[in-house]
């Protein structure tokens, strides 16, 4: 039975403040960076509690992390490491989400991207004798070329039949990593392992331990050519998103859809295309950590980076240049959630982190106000 | 005046926007049973202290009495509990669903069953008791615009609304239309509710209000004036706040070569339905056609299939005598084409883009704006900054975000895009909705000039006057079809026309002639 419903609200003791919410007209431009430290902040608050909570020392757990990622020089190259296949595929998530593209098979784009380097040298395309710089840059074509295709895929089936490219995307993903496997198991397998035999020493990207002969201070640093290939990147799709003719379209696109085509530009063409790019550069990222880290065809080859790339994307606000340092601190948390603990907590404030920067979101769009009730009662008088 | 009971009275109402006061200091006083117009410039502020009324907007400063009793509104749902209902520009209905599943949407009541039946029966009562002539059982999406109001208002009416506020609700309509909407008013005014009627049309303000509160840059010009008390011309000059010219003095000229021709052309819509049937047309160089018709009867598409954003289904589009009707917007766009599109917000203009990349939408595949694969930035800041002084964009810089901006403004860049491409043919959809008397003047020299600058134009508007003050020729659109054409100024007939009536009383369309 329906009750009828009460009109007169009840009577109740007011707090004495109340938040205004109001949508923002124009956002300062310093507004951004310093809501979002503040949401970083409230982030390693809460995990503090949390760490507490647990019964664990926060201030104890957060020194150690800072050191285990950034404490001395050689903890930092491994964080660069972590961070070089991070930045990429950022960069790779955040030229499709400029475009409105949710690309979300960077991971699938990055295995590829390995596999397409490994055919190199295990097919073998040229061989080992071959020196290293052939062997590089045919290796970083194959990647690319490699991831792009992949990403092609959905493209195409997005721009020709608009099939919803987060699904095909997705679904990619595991086509290439049981594609990868079907490889590593069938093919090249050294000995049955799950592995391929190790790459000849001229297919490795150059680290800066190999120029420890010359400079003793980099012995053991394993930072790695890739971070290089990465930078250039980062300010190549910095270049193309907001210097070039292409940059322009895929912003107008990706602003209003009906307004481009209204302007006469060819989506169709342009999503396929930013399609290609992002998992081209996921693609240079599976090149770059095969050649530059592993040496060798491996399953488990993703972990996870080209999942990761949505969400530094997403926090880089998707400003390619803004990756970077994005990427660095995922890496460090990375690096130092596996000196801690396997998993568990890092992994819980790494999700803090991201759930806090999103949620600040809102105070970009909308300006809060506290305010006191009674003074708004005498406004009323 | 005291005797008479004050349905809404506003104090002091101040509200601020980055930049901008939008409401100083407002006083406003709305009486029982009576029909109250907001008369303003566009960014006047009328908007702006409506939403505040109807607790959209919190303000800064000031107070709100309904009936004797103090308010504070948190949101519109306190303002209709309190009586107070607001119908905005942009109708908020879900297409899908039928009148009545709309009018319930978000009430207490029906709770679980819906009884569907007894609500249809209930609201089609209540919309003959204020001639609101709307079938319940309809899906919105089947409704004309000038239904889905009658919707809007029934919701208001349903809620029990004392203080009905239409943000410009004649924008849309047909002239007949209107009549229909002002007996509606007349209706609940003589039940004792109240109107607040936003608008700048001073005629309708006249025709419809008992009293006029004029806005001028967030301050009230003239406060409660009575409509017997005044005039067209002392309402313009108290809202613009110089004496506006209403002849605009457009040369007679005689038309040059055919620019655009559309031979029998027949396309279907979004929803697969026919929305242009064997459409007929010639524009001149240096002729302003006129398209009159109530919305929806294929004007859009009409737009659409000429500028190659829609396949026509059969018939051909000549553009300089050339065949253009399997063209790409692109190579429309290369023919001189412009485009002034109906809807700003969602086809003409990106909104988180700034102002310079709206400019530069169709250019910047040119030089200077262009340099190879690069786009020259301080080529496409100058050419905008130049286009802002010249057309006047109120903007804080040539940097500021499109979404910003308010609807005149807004016009104004999309204008600068357009007519600074020199056209040689224009389409400018609606080009005057929602702007200003100040405004509207501007857009028309502005198309003026362009027709004396030798440019074919095809207008297209639901304004008559417009239409009557600007063309050359005037051709009336009713489902899709010519209805005729006219080139007597005779709104009875042009009226019956768009409402699809009288078709064999006037001369058929000139049949297309071959392309020279």
């Amino acid at each position: 039975m329906a009750t009828p419903t009460t009109t007169a609200a009840p009577r109740r003791r007011r707090f004495p403040y109340r938040l205004q919410v109001e949508p923002r007209l124009t956002v300062p431009r310093w507004l951004s960076p310093v809501v979002s430290f503040g949401a970083l902040i409230v982030a390693l608050v809460l995990g503090a509690i949390i760490l507490e909570l647990v019964g664990a020392d926060w201030a104890q757990a957060y020194g150690h992390i800072a050191k285990a990622a950034f404490g001395d020089i050689g903890v930092f190259s491994d964080t660069l490491v972590k961070a070089t296949p991070l930045i990429l595929t950022g960069l790779a998530c955040t030229v499709a989400f400029q475009m409105k593209l949710w690309n979300i098979g960077a991971e699938g784009q990055y295995v590829m991207g390995a596999l397409g380097a490994a055919v190199v040298v295990l097919a073998p395309v040229l061989p080992p004798e071959t020196p290293r710089f052939i062997q590089i840059p045919v290796m970083v074509v194959f990647g690319v070329v490699f991831g792009a295709l992949w990403g092609a895929v959905p493209g195409l089936l997005k721009a020709k039949l608009k099939v919803n490219e987060i699904i095909t995307s997705l679904m990619m993903n595991y086509i290439a990593i049981e594609l990868v496997n079907y490889f590593v198991f069938a093919v090249w397998s050294e000995g049955g392992f799950q592995q391929s035999a190790t790459f000849p020493k001229t297919s490795w990207l150059p680290r800066l331990t190999d120029y420890a002969k010359d400079l003793p201070i980099l012995r053991g640093l394993t930072t790695h050519f890739g971070l290089i290939l990465a930078l250039l990147a980062a300010g190549l799709v910095w270049l193309i998103l907001y210097r070039s003719l292409w940059g322009y379209e895929i912003r107008l696109i990706g602003d209003n859809p009906r307004a481009a085509e209204y302007a006469g530009l060819n989506i169709t063409r342009n999503t396929i295309l930013v399609m290609m790019l992002s998992g081209a550069l996921a693609g240079l990222a599976g090149m770059s950590e095969i050649t530059g880290t592993l040496h060798r065809l491996q399953t488990g080859l993703g972990a996870g980076y080209g999942f990761s790339g949505v969400i530094v994307a997403w926090l880089a606000k998707l400003n390619p240049l803004v990756v970077i340092p994005v990427s660095v601190l995922f890496g460090g948390l990375i690096l130092a959630g596996r000196e801690i603990q396997p998993s568990g907590v890092p992994r819980l404030i790494q999700g803090i982190i991201l759930f806090m920067l999103i949620a600040s979101e809102v105070l970009l769009r909308y300006q809060v106000r506290l305010v006191r009730v009674a003074a708004l009662e005498a406004g009323r008088a | 005046m005291s005797e008479v009971p004050l349905a809404v009275a506003m104090r002091g109402i101040v509200k601020r926007f980055p930049g901008v006061l939008a409401n100083d200091h407002v006083d406003f006083e709305l009486r029982a049973g009576e029909v109250h117009a907001l008369l303003g410039e566009n960014g006047a502020g009328k908007s702006t202290l409506m939403s505040v009324l109807s607790g959209l907007y919190k303000p800064e400063a000031g107070a709100i009495v309904v009936r004797g009793r103090p308010v504070n509104f948190n949101s519109p749902r306190d303002a209709i509990a309190a009586g107070l209902g607001m119908i905005h520009q942009h109708f908020m209905l879900v297409e899908s669903q039928s009148v009545t599943e709309n009018i319930l949407l978000g009430l207490d009541q029906p709770r679980f069953v819906m009884r569907l039946a007894e609500y249809d029966r209930r609201i089609a009562e209540l919309g003959d008791r204020f001639g609101l002539s709307v079938s319940p059982t309809s899906k919105i999406w089947q409704l004309s615009v000038g239904e889905q109001q009658r919707v809007e208002i029934l919701k208001m009416l349903y809620r029990g609304v004392q203080v009905l506020i239409m943000d410009e609700p004649t924008a849309v309509l047909a002239p007949q239309e209107i009549d229909g909407l002002f007996t509606t008013l007349r209706a609940m005014v003589a039940e004792g509710k109240s109107i607040v009627f936003i608008s700048h049309k001073l005629n309708e303000v006249m025709a419809i209000a008992d009293r006029v509160t004029v806005l001028r840059q967030g301050k009230v010009t003239a406060a409660g004036l009575p409509t017997s008390q005044t005039s067209i011309p002392e309402l313009a000059k108290l809202m613009v706040g110089r004496t506006v010219l209403f002849d605009l003095h457009k040369k007679p000229q005689p038309p040059g070569a055919v620019v655009l021709e559309l031979e029998r052309v027949s396309a279907i819509n979004n929803k697969g339905q026919a929305c242009l049937h064997n459409f007929s047309l010639q524009v001149r160089a240096g002729e302003i056609v006129g398209i009159a018709g109530v919305a929806g009867n294929g004007q859009s598409e009409l737009a659409e299939v000429i500028t190659g954003l829609r396949r026509a289904t059969s018939g051909r589009i000549l553009l300089h005598g050339a065949d253009s009707t399997q063209a790409s917007v692109r190579a429309v766009i290369a023919q001189g084409v412009s485009h002034v599109p109906e809807d700003r917000t969602h086809v003409g203009s990106a909104p988180n883009l700034s102002i310079t990349d709206n400019i530069i939408m169709k250019q910047y595949r040119a030089a200077p704006v262009a340099q190879g694969w690069s786009l020259n930035r301080l080529a496409a800041r100058q050419r905008a900054e130049l286009l802002k002084d010249e057309y006047r964009i109120l903007a804080p810089t040539v940097q500021t975000a499109a979404r910003t901006l308010s609807g005149g403004n807004l016009q104004r860049v999309i204008l600068a895009r357009e007519l600074s491409a020199k056209p040689r043919l224009l389409i400018a959809m609606q080009p005057t909705r929602g702007l200003d008397v100040g405004a509207i003047e501007g857009v028309q020299r502005l198309l003026l000039a362009q027709r004396e600058a030798g440019a074919a134009i095809l207008l297209v508007s639901e304004e008559l006057e417009e239409i009557f003050a600007l063309s050359d020729r005037i051709v009336v659109i009713y489902e899709g079809e010519v209805a005729g054409e006219v080139t007597t100024h005779d709104t009875d007939a042009i009226g019956l026309l768009m409402m699809g009536g009288g078709r064999s009383q006037t001369q058929p369309a000139p049949p297309a002639q071959p392309a020279a």
